[in-house]
C-alpha cells in the first residue's frame, strides 16, 4: 500500500490541523468521549463475566451483584472439575491441531500450483475452493450426516466404529471447509514472490516438490503464521459440526460442550462465569499475544502481500 | 465458529502496487513426468476434499429434497416426489414461516445496526485519533470468541433472576426465554461481535484508499461527511459489496447462538436450526431438512457469486 492511515507524513497532519482548527477541538472531545463510551460498552460483557467469576455465589446471592466482596478462586476449581474441562480441552487439541496443520498443508499445495503454473482452469478451481468456504454448513448436513453414518472405521480410530462421532470425521470436514480461504490467501501471497527464485533452482534440477518445500514455504511463513492463528481460533470455536457429528459427551470439544454445561451449572451464575472465562482463555491469550497475526490473517487478502 | 465468513477482502481496493505477477506463471507442459505427477497430486488431493465433503453433499441435498427418503432405508428405496417437500414445508410445517421472518429480521438488524456502526467506527478510527489502537482492540475482542460462548457470556446479563439487565431496569423479564423479546436479545449479543468484525474489514479497506484522494477533497473544501459519501464510499465499492455478502451469509447461517440457548425454538426459530433439528433432532424429517437446506443453498449461491466476482476480478 502506498500510504497507511496510521503514519501519514507529518506535514499533511499539520496542514489538516490548521485547516480545521476550530471544529477539531470541540469535535475531538466529542469523538473521544464517544469512542471511550463505545469501548467501555464493548469490554463490559466479558469484564462482567471475569469479575463475577471471582466471587462467591453465597455472597452475591445475598448482597446482589452490585456489591463488593466475596472474592474467591473456588469457582474456577469447581467449574474445571464439574465441567470436565481437562478432557474437553484435550479433545479440542486433538481436533484443532491436526485440522489446522492439514488445512495449511493442503492449501499451500494448491496455492503453490495455482500461483506457479498457468493453467486454463486456475480461476475456476480457485472459485470452487473459495465458494465452498461460504456455503452454509447446515445445507450439507443431511448427506454428510448420512454418509458419515455409513462409513465404518476401525475401533482404534473411532469408538463409535463409524465416521459419525469420530474425531477424524470432524477434522476432515473442518479441513474441507477452511481450505478455500487459506488457498486464496496463500496463492495471492505466493504470486507476489519474485519468480527469479525458481530459476536457479530449475537450473540445479530441483524437483517441483523441493522447490515448493524448500523455496516457497519458508518465504510464505508470515502468511502461514497469520493463517495458523486465525484457523486455530476458528476451529477451536467451531460449534455446528462438532455438535451434530459428535454425540458422545466425552468426545466433545470445549466449544460444543458448552451446550451441556448449562445444565451442570444451572443456577450458579458465578460458576457459569468461571466456565465461560475458561473457555475464552485460549482464544483470549491468542488474541493478546498474536493480535497482529490474527488481524492480518483476517484481512490478508486486502493488502495482497 | 470455524465456518465464519472470511474477510478475504481480496485485494479489492487498489493500492499503488502496479501490475501483478499474472504473466510470470509457467505453462505446465515444460515439466518432466515425475514433476507433473507431483503437481497433479498437489491439486487433486485438496480438490477431492472440497468436492467430496462440500460440493457433493451440496448436490445431494438438492437431490434429496425432491425425494421421500427418510434416511433409514437403502438408497434404492428413494422415491421421487417432486416438490412435495417444499409445498409441505411451506404449508404444514408451522415453524417455517416464523424462521424465515426471523432470518429476515436478523439480516435487516445486522445491516442497519452493527454493520453501519462498524463502518462508522472504522471511518472514525482510520483518522489519527489518540488511543486508536486501544479502541480497535476493545471493539474486535469479541470477534475471537465463539458465538456459543457469547450466548453464555450474555446470559449473565439477560438472566431473569440474576441478570444485570433486570437488576438495572427493575424488571422480571426472561430475556432469552420470552418469545416477545428473545430474538432482540440474541441480536444484540450477536451484534456485539459483528460490529467489531465489520470494523476490522472496513478499516483494512480504508487503509488501502489513497490518501491523496482525501487530501484533494479537503482542499476542495469538501466536508468530512460529504468526502465520505462522495469519495470514500464509491472507491470502497468492492469492500462494500463484500460487506453486504458477509452480512447476508452470516444472517443466513446464524445458528450457534440460538442452538445454545434453546435449540432454536420458542421465538428463536431460524432456518439453519430447523434444518439441524430435522436431521439430528427427535422428530427428524429428512425431506423437510433437505428442502430447507436447498433453499439456503439457493439464496447463498447468489451472494457467493457476487463475492467471487468481486474477489476474483483482479485474477483475470
Amino acid at each position: 500500500m502506498s500510504t497507511t492511515a496510521t503514519a501519514p507524513p507529518a506535514s499533511t497532519t499539520r496542514s489538516a490541523d490548521q485547516r480545521r482548527h476550530k471544529p477539531l477541538r470541540s469535535g475531538h472531545v466529542v469523538l473521544q468521549a464517544f469512542l471511550i463510551l463505545v469501548a467501555i460498552g464493548w469490554l463490559f460483557p466479558l469484564g462482567w463475566a471475569v469479575l463475577n467469576s471471582f466471587r462467591d455465589y453465597a455472597y452475591t446471592s445475598v448482597n446482589g451483584y452490585v456489591s463488593m466482596g466475596g472474592w474467591t478462586l473456588d469457582n474456577y476449581i469447581e467449574a474445571w472439575e464439574r465441567g470436565e474441562f481437562g478432557r474437553s480441552f484435550l479433545n479440542s487439541a486433538i481436533i484443532t491441531v491436526p485440522a489446522v496443520l492439514l488445512t495449511l498443508f493442503l492449501a499451500s499445495c494448491t496455492a503453490f500450483v495455482l500461483s506457479r503454473f498457468s493453467y486454463r482452469f486456475n480461476l475456476t478451481l480457485l472459485g470452487v475452493f473459495l465458494a465452498a468456504n461460504l456455503l452454509p454448513p447446515q445445507s450439507l448436513l443431511v448427506p454428510v450426516f448420512q454418509a458419515y453414518n455409513e462409513i465404518p472405521l476401525p475401533p482404534w480410530l473411532s469408538s463409535s466404529e463409524s465416521m459419525l462421532g469420530s474425531f477424524l470425521g470432524l477434522i476432515l470436514i473442518n479441513v474441507a471447509f477452511q481450505m478455500g480461504f487459506c488457498t486464496f490467501v496463500l496463492s495471492n501471497y505466493m504470486k507476489t514472490l519474485p519468480f527469479e527464485i525458481y530459476e536457479s533452482a530449475q537450473i540445479d534440477g530441483a524437483s517441483v516438490f523441493r522447490q515448493f518445500w524448500q523455496l516457497t514455504m519458508p518465504l510464505v511463513r508470515p502468511a502461514l503464521a497469520a493463517l495458523a492463528v486465525l484457523q486455530t481460533t476458528w476451529i477451536y470455536n467451531e460449534f455446528f459440526w462438532a455438535t451434530v457429528l459428535i454425540q458422545d459427551f466425552d468426545k466433545l470439544p470445549v466449544t460444543s460442550s458448552l451446550n451441556n454445561l448449562r445444565g451442570q451449572f444451572f443456577t450458579d451464575y458465578n460458576l457459569l462465569s468461571a466456565g465461560s472465562v475458561l473457555v475464552a482463555l485460549p482464544v483470549l491469550i491468542v488474541f493478546f499475544l498474536l493480535q497482529k497475526q490474527f488481524v492480518s490473517g483476517l484481512t490478508l487478502g486486502s493488502t495482497k502481500g | 465458529m470455524a465456518y465464519e465468513t472470511p474477510g478475504g477482502a481480496g485485494g479489492t481496493v487498489r493500492g499503488g502496487r502496479g501490475t501483478r505477477a499474472g504473466g510470470r506463471a509457467r505453462p505446465l507442459h515444460r515439466l518432466t513426468g515425475a514433476d507433473r505427477a507431483v503437481v497433479a497430486a498437489m491439486v487433486v488431493v485438496p480438490t477431492l476434499f472440497v468436492v467430496l465433503l462440500v460440493w457433493l453433499p451440496a448436490l445431494a441435498s438438492v437431490l434429496l429434497s425432491f425425494t421421500s427418503w427418510n434416511g433409514i432405508g437403502g438408497l434404492d428405496e428413494i422415491e421421487w416426489i417432486g416438490v412435495t417437500n417444499y409445498v409441505d414445508v411451506a404449508t404444514i410445517y408451522p415453524p417455517f414461516w416464523p424462521a424465515v421472518q426471523h432470518n429476515a429480521i436478523w439480516l435487516v438488524f445486522l445491516f442497519l445496526g452493527p454493520t453501519v456502526l462498524g463502518v462508522f467506527l472504522a471511518v472514525l478510527l482510520d483518522k489519527e485519533v489518540r488511543g486508536s489502537r486501544f479502541y480497535q482492540t476493545a471493539l474486535y475482542m469479541p470477534v475471537v470468541l465463539s458465538l456459543a460462548l457469547i450466548g453464555f457470556v450474555w446470559q449473565l446479563i439477560y438472566s431473569r433472576d440474576q441478570g444485570l439487565l433486570n437488576a438495572a431496569l427493575g424488571t422480571q423479564i426472561d430475556w432469552y426465554g420470552d418469545p416477545g423479546v428473545n430474538l432482540w436479545a440474541v441480536l444484540v449479543a450477536t451484534g456485539w461481535r459483528h460490529t467489531g468484525y465489520i470494523m476490522l474489514l472496513y478499516l483494512a479497506g480504508l487503509k488501502g484508499v489513497d490518501h491523496s484522494l482525501r487530501e484533494a477533497a479537503a482542499v476542495d473544501g469538501s466536508g468530512e461527511v460529504s468526502t465520505f459519501f462522495r469519495i470514500i464510499l464509491p472507491v470502497m465499492r468492492p469492500i462494500n459489496l463484500i460487506v453486504i455478502v458477509v452480512v447476508v451469509i452470516e444472517s443466513l447461517r446464524a445458528f450457534d447462538l440460538v442452538w445454545v440457548i434453546n435449540r432454536g425454538r420458542n421465538g428463536l426459530e431460524l432456518i439453519a436450526a430447523l434444518v439441524t433439528s430435522n436431521v439430528v433432532g427427535e422428530a427428524s424429517r429428512i425431506g423437510f431438512g433437505s428442502a430447507m437446506a436447498t433453499i439456503m443453498l439457493l439464496i447463498s449461491s447468489v451472494f457467493i457469486a457476487i463475492y467471487l466476482r468481486v474477489v476474483l476480478r483482479e485474477e483475470r
